[in-house]
């Protein structure tokens, strides 16, 4: 898809316009497609191209609405569920269940007006609701991870780019170590001997905070080193040597200068994250060092359904809501990535 | 239109014959003879289905997993001791055949059962002359002393029982074959000669038998014996040996050309060649257990529940499902050292207050979970009686009105907040753990889940008492299966109280009633069946009156029979498939 706009529309209108005033148009091409009548030409910000770039990619737009929705569906699941209480993920609904076979007695995996998703096998919960009750835990983890990866990430990137020296070695050092890490294997040796209660949490708080420090905490050195390694070029460029010219110390370059540089770079990296630290927080879950039974998540869906792989329904909806939610995280960073840096296709 | 409506006719008939097989309960007789008996749901139960005396092929066999060793010194699992009778022979045996046959001691190595004196502290065996190894050489009675004080060694063999240790009457200090080379062990064996061997005990007991037929009373020759090495070449003395062992993979046996049918009445021996793979799948193994690529699945647990369903469906598979029960009860401890439980009817509100159904489907529905239980002993078990303290209502899924009854006079009419510990490997266990959370909640009593690791389950966590008191684990998911069908080997370590060790490592989470400890004593001196048996059921009241012991269900298995075996049927001391008897087609 994204080719078609680029090589139609993109050429044409740099083509087309040939005599329309010089240096801006050269620069500025995006300026040139509306702006080619009467209005006066203006200038534009980055962040203006990056959107309007954006807005032309139909597939991203499209993730993006979904992520949208995504959210909106969660925060509202996170207040009907735990606030007030509306949904009962966890009810059980055994006499639909069929006592030997413990699938649902009903065909379709028993769906029905009431359960328009149909049951879980065994206890006979409503799936949809599980479906549901489990979107926010999903995203939240996500996200959450996605922050804490990208807040120590950026910090001890730019840091290790901009001074060098021994700050470098000792900070690309350790960034090889946790990336060496069996993170997999020790996130299921944490999980499993943290206690109820810990650090002023308990319980299920405790346990989603845990989840999002240990794939946070852990994924960081991957947005570090894509960080370092733009500081690293940056810090060469003429810019950065021309406000060091005129006086400006290590600080306000770091935050005026290399910073907003490196924003387009960090949020793709980030929207990019998610969908990973979503299928991350599945697998834990999956292998049951997750969020305790029996609150939903999807990955915990996964493996409960895995065993009853005869009866596909089961798999399919929290399958579902992770290949939709990771398809749109990706296809949005994607476009993203393109939008604010062209160069990269 | 006739067509399909007498082709609709047809099919009816033969839904009719599959429901009719179902019903085909444990009667003697049936399983017509000759080539090819019409298969039957439990036909292979109580009775032999497909009986002949064809030798010949090869029997397949495949684990899931693998065995916790082939060595017969160091083996604990129920399959393995089904499965080994087929390389070596123990002092005595249990005898095969379906139904009851199976509780019965008959002699193996030796002539017959053991022959107590002194007051039963001491037991003699005497063996059948002229048995041979897979070499040739003479089996002694000194192999099989060697066999027995080799096995004291936990250190080499970490996985087999322990209960010569805890019998014989071992010198002070005695550390095993290896390492007490230079100490004399008669005071605990003895063997006056190469036919005779003798056994002294601590304190009198009632049935040694049931200990002599433990694997590690099989030969081993002390020139062969590599340690723990030797599992990678047993010794046979059964109608097998080993002709190939690859670690991870499986193994395959052949006939032992010096094993000699007239020394062993209780082995038929017709396959020429049987073949075993191990880390196979289980979804794997199901499916070809119903194509015929397999005969047996030798852990005997029975199908996944995805095939469950499709056995169930189908009327021809269901024909050639057995639907055998075994001697293991699901269960939860209710631990009285953790507040609120400490007190007896809150302790009867969780008793009240469980739905039974939901317990049953948890751990696998009527056909795989088994039977809701009642009580601490499964019907299996000599001993057994039935009877029901806490009625769980009509339809099975509690008394919800009882429930808050006793949580009134516990002081706690709201409920009350307890943890509840699984081990987070087993799906069944996690399943459980959400059926209490559900049911439990009904009447208040809001239930945490509390996954544990498996390696530690009983060592370190749920089963160390300090940390089941500072974390609270009020109730605690467990399992256990005899060792053998005798109510000594079922309760001795899950209602034996000094079994519990503050540093952890028992099975025994929530009894502690001094009583039963009494009465157990009482039960392995007494030589009378008859009054062990009433001992055993007075334990099991007992229990139940504390309410420390929440029975979920008496474990059944659905297990597919092979294609093309003859002389198939349930072993009750093992609730699986005799693997001795087992013959092709």
């Amino acid at each position: 898809m994204r080719w078609s706009h680029r090589t139609g529309r993109y050429d044409t209108s740099m083509t087309a316009p040939p005599q329309a005033t010089g240096a801006a148009a050269a620069a500025e091409p995006e300026a040139v497609i509306q702006g080619i009548d009467s209005k006066a030409i203006v200038g534009r910000s980055l962040g203006q191209i990056a959107w309007l770039r954006l807005k032309r990619d139909k597939v991203a737009l499209g993730g993006g609405i979904v992520i949208a929705v995504l959210i909106l569906i969660a925060i509202s699941a996170l207040l009907f569920d735990r606030v007030f209480g509306l949904v009962s993920p966890n009810e059980f609904h055994q006499e639909l269940i069929d006592g030997s076979t413990l699938a649902p007695k009903d065909a379709f995996g028993g769906m029905s007006a009431e359960h328009p998703l149909g049951i879980e096998p065994l206890n006979g919960r409503d799936l949809l609701a599980r479906v549901y009750a489990g979107s926010w835990i999903s995203l939240l983890i996500a996200t959450g991870a996605t922050i804490l990866s990208v807040a120590i990430g950026t910090t001890l990137g730019v840091v290790a780019g901009f001074f060098g020296g021994w700050v470098d070695t000792l900070i690309a050092r350790a960034m090889d170590v946790f990336l060496a890490f069996p993170l997999l294997v020790f996130a299921i040796a944490l999980a499993g001997v943290i206690p109820d209660n810990a650090f002023g949490l308990e319980g299920e708080t405790l346990r989603i905070a845990l989840l999002i420090f240990i794939i946070g905490f852990f994924n960081w050195p991957y947005i570090g080193r894509i960080v370092r390694g733009q500081t690293l070029s940056l810090r060469e460029r003429e810019f950065v040597d021309a406000a060091r010219s005129l006086g400006a110390k290590g600080p306000r370059i770091l935050a005026k200068e290399l910073l907003p540089n490196l924003v387009a770079p960090i949020l793709v990296y980030a929207t990019l994250l998610i969908p990973t630290n979503i299928l991350f927080e599945a697998a834990l879950s999956f292998l049951g060092v997750g969020i305790k039974p029996p609150t939903a998540t999807w990955g915990g869906m996964l493996a409960d359904a895995v065993k009853f792989y005869t009866l596909p329904h089961f798999m399919l909806w929290p399958g579902l809501a992770i290949f939709i939610t990771v398809l749109a995280f990706n296809l949005f960073g994607d476009g993203l990535r393109d939008a604010l840096d062209p160069r990269s296709r | 239109m006739k067509k399909r409506a007498m082709l609709a006719t047809a099919m009816g008939a033969v839904v009719a014959i599959g429901l009719a097989g179902c019903g085909g309960g444990t009667t003697t007789g049936g399983g017509s003879s000759g080539s090819g008996a019409a298969p039957a749901a439990n036909a292979a139960i109580g009775k032999i289905f497909n009986p002949s005396d064809k030798k010949g092929g090869t029997l397949k066999f495949a684990n899931s997993g693998d065995w916790d060793s082939i060595d017969p010194g160091d083996t604990y699992y129920g399959y393995s001791w089904d499965f080994i009778r087929l390389y070596t022979k123990a002092l005595v045996t249990f005898k095969n055949g379906p139904a009851k046959e199976s509780l019965e001691i008959a002699g193996d190595l030796a002539e017959g059962p053991g022959v107590a004196s002194d007051d039963n502290k001491t037991w003699t065996y005497k063996l059948k002359p002229n048995q041979k190894y897979e070499d040739g050489t003479v089996i002694t009675s000194k192999d099989v002393k060697y066999a027995v004080l080799r096995s004291y060694d936990k250190e080499i063999f970490p996985n087999g029982p322990e209960y010569f240790k805890a019998l014989l009457n071992f010198p002070e200090g005695y550390q095993g074959a290896y390492k007490s080379k230079d100490v004399d062990p008669t005071s605990a064996i003895e063997t006056p000669d190469d036919n005779t061997v003798v056994f002294h005990l601590k304190a009198p007991l009632g049935d040694f038998d049931q200990f002599a037929q433990l694997p590690q009373t099989a030969p081993v020759p002390a020139a062969k014996d590599t340690g723990a090495a030797y599992k990678d070449h047993v010794i046979s003395s059964g109608p097998y040996m080993f002709e190939k062992v690859e670690v991870g993979k499986g193994f395959s046996l052949v006939r032992n050309p010096n094993w000699d049918p007239a020394t062993d009445p209780n082995r038929k021996a017709l396959p020429d060649r049987i073949e075993v793979s191990t880390g196979v799948a289980s979804e794997d193994i199901d499916n070809r257990l119903i194509s015929g690529d397999l005969h047996v699945d030798v852990v005997g647990t029975g199908v996944g529940p995805a095939t469950l369903g499709r056995v169930v469906g189908d009327p021809t598979l269901k024909a050639r499902t057995d639907n055998p029960s075994i001697a293991r009860l699901w269960y939860t401890s209710v631990n009285p050292q953790v507040a609120p439980l400490d007190n007896i009817d809150c302790r009867i509100a969780v008793q009240y207050a469980t739905d039974k159904v939901a317990y049953q489907t948890a751990v696998g529905g009527e056909l795989s979970g088994g039977d809701v239980a009642t009580t601490v002993i499964p019907p299996l078990v000599p001993g057994y009686e039935k009877f029901d303290l806490y009625p769980a209502g009509a339809d099975n899924r509690g008394d919800v009105a009882k429930a808050k009854e006793h949580l009134a006079k516990c002081g706690k009419p709201d409920g009350f907040a307890t943890n509840v510990a699984y081990r987070a490997e087993r799906p069944k266990e996690k399943a459980v753990a959400e059926a209490l959370q559900q049911s439990l909640a009904r009447v208040g009593i809001q239930v945490n889940a509390k996954p544990l690791a498996q390696k530690d389950y009983f060592s370190g966590t749920a089963g160390r008492p300090p940390y089941a008191r500072q974390e609270g684990l009020g109730l605690v998911v467990n399992g256990w299966q005899t060792d053998w069908n005798d109510p000594f080997a079922f309760l001795s370590q899950i209602t034996d109280s000094r079994v519990i060790k503050e540093t952890g490592g028992s099975s025994n989470i929530s009894v502690r009633i001094p009583e039963v400890d009494q009465m157990l004593d009482q039960m392995v001196a007494s030589p009378d069946e008859a009054q062990r048996e009433k001992l055993a059921t007075d334990i099991d009241k007992r229990i139940m009156q504390e309410a420390v012991i929440l029975p979920g269900t008496y474990a059944k298995a659905l297990v597919v029979r092979g294609k093309g075996l003859t002389n198939v049927y349930i072993n009750e001391q093992y609730g699986m498939y005799d693997y001795t008897a087992l013959g092709l087609e």
